[in-house]
């Protein structure tokens, strides 16, 4: 089975994954800079209750982000606002993510249900990775 | 100040470019001449406050903001639009 995205060929069943190590450096240069517009067009209010005043936290989100966006492969033209893309936490503690708009219908377009991620930060670095099987009904057959 | 100087002013500001903005022709990748994504949420902020604009959201795509020629495309268009 194959599915047709953007003119490119995907094969199913299989893995996707993402990416991303962010400078928390660059959230706080950018909170100086622009405040709250900054904050308001990246994060979601809910990703902001949870991260406080903690630039770590708030860069690892952003590098949850875009992990996501590598994982689903989005295409240059297509939009995806960065609050489309929400990092939570399951009932466990666990980052989760929800997904809006373009990015939530490419992942249904994709055979992407739930998402994976992990997220750490140390050294000034922030950094996420994001995965998931697509075609879990084949491999399951 | 003409636009493509305010927008290379920025992209010199913001963009975390290798070489100098002014340096690049119009349609050079942004990208491949080292501004991140998140370096370009700065650009896209420093370039709504430099035209008094606001990027909509279907705006806000990779493309968008891959040269300076984009980037003066977007501009113009919502320029245009607030008219």
């Amino acid at each position: 089975m194959h599915s047709t995205r953007a003119g490119t060929t995907m094969a199913h069943p299989g893995v996707l994954i993402g990416c991303d190590i962010h400078p928390v450096f660059n959230v706080v240069e950018s909170i100086d800079i622009f405040g709250e517009r900054y904050l308001a067009r990246v994060f979601t209010p809910a990703e902001r209750a949870a991260c406080g005043e903690a630039p770590e936290r708030l860069a690892a989100r952003y590098a949850a982000k875009e992990s996501v966006l590598k994982l689903l492969k989005v295409p240059a033209e297509v939009a995806v606002p960065w609050t489309d893309i929400e990092v939570g936490a399951d009932p466990n503690g666990a980052p989760s993510v929800s997904l809006r708009g373009e990015a939530a219908r490419i992942a249904a377009e994709l055979g992407v249900g739930t998402i994976e991620l992990t997220l750490s930060h140390d050294g000034g670095m922030a950094m996420a990775v994001a995965a998931a099987v697509i075609g879990a009904e084949a491999l399951a057959a | 100040m003409s636009m493509i100087d305010t927008v290379v002013r920025v992209l010199d500001t913001h963009g975390k470019l290798t070489t100098p903005a002014g340096s690049l022709a119009p349609d050079a990748d942004l990208y491949a001449a080292g501004m991140t994504s998140h370096a370009s949420v700065n650009v896209m902020l420093a370039v709504e406050d430099a035209f008094d604009i606001e990027f909509p959201d279907e705006l806000l795509t990779k493309s968008t903001f891959c040269s300076i020629g984009a980037i003066c495309s977007a501009v113009e268009g919502l320029l245009e639009a607030a008219a």
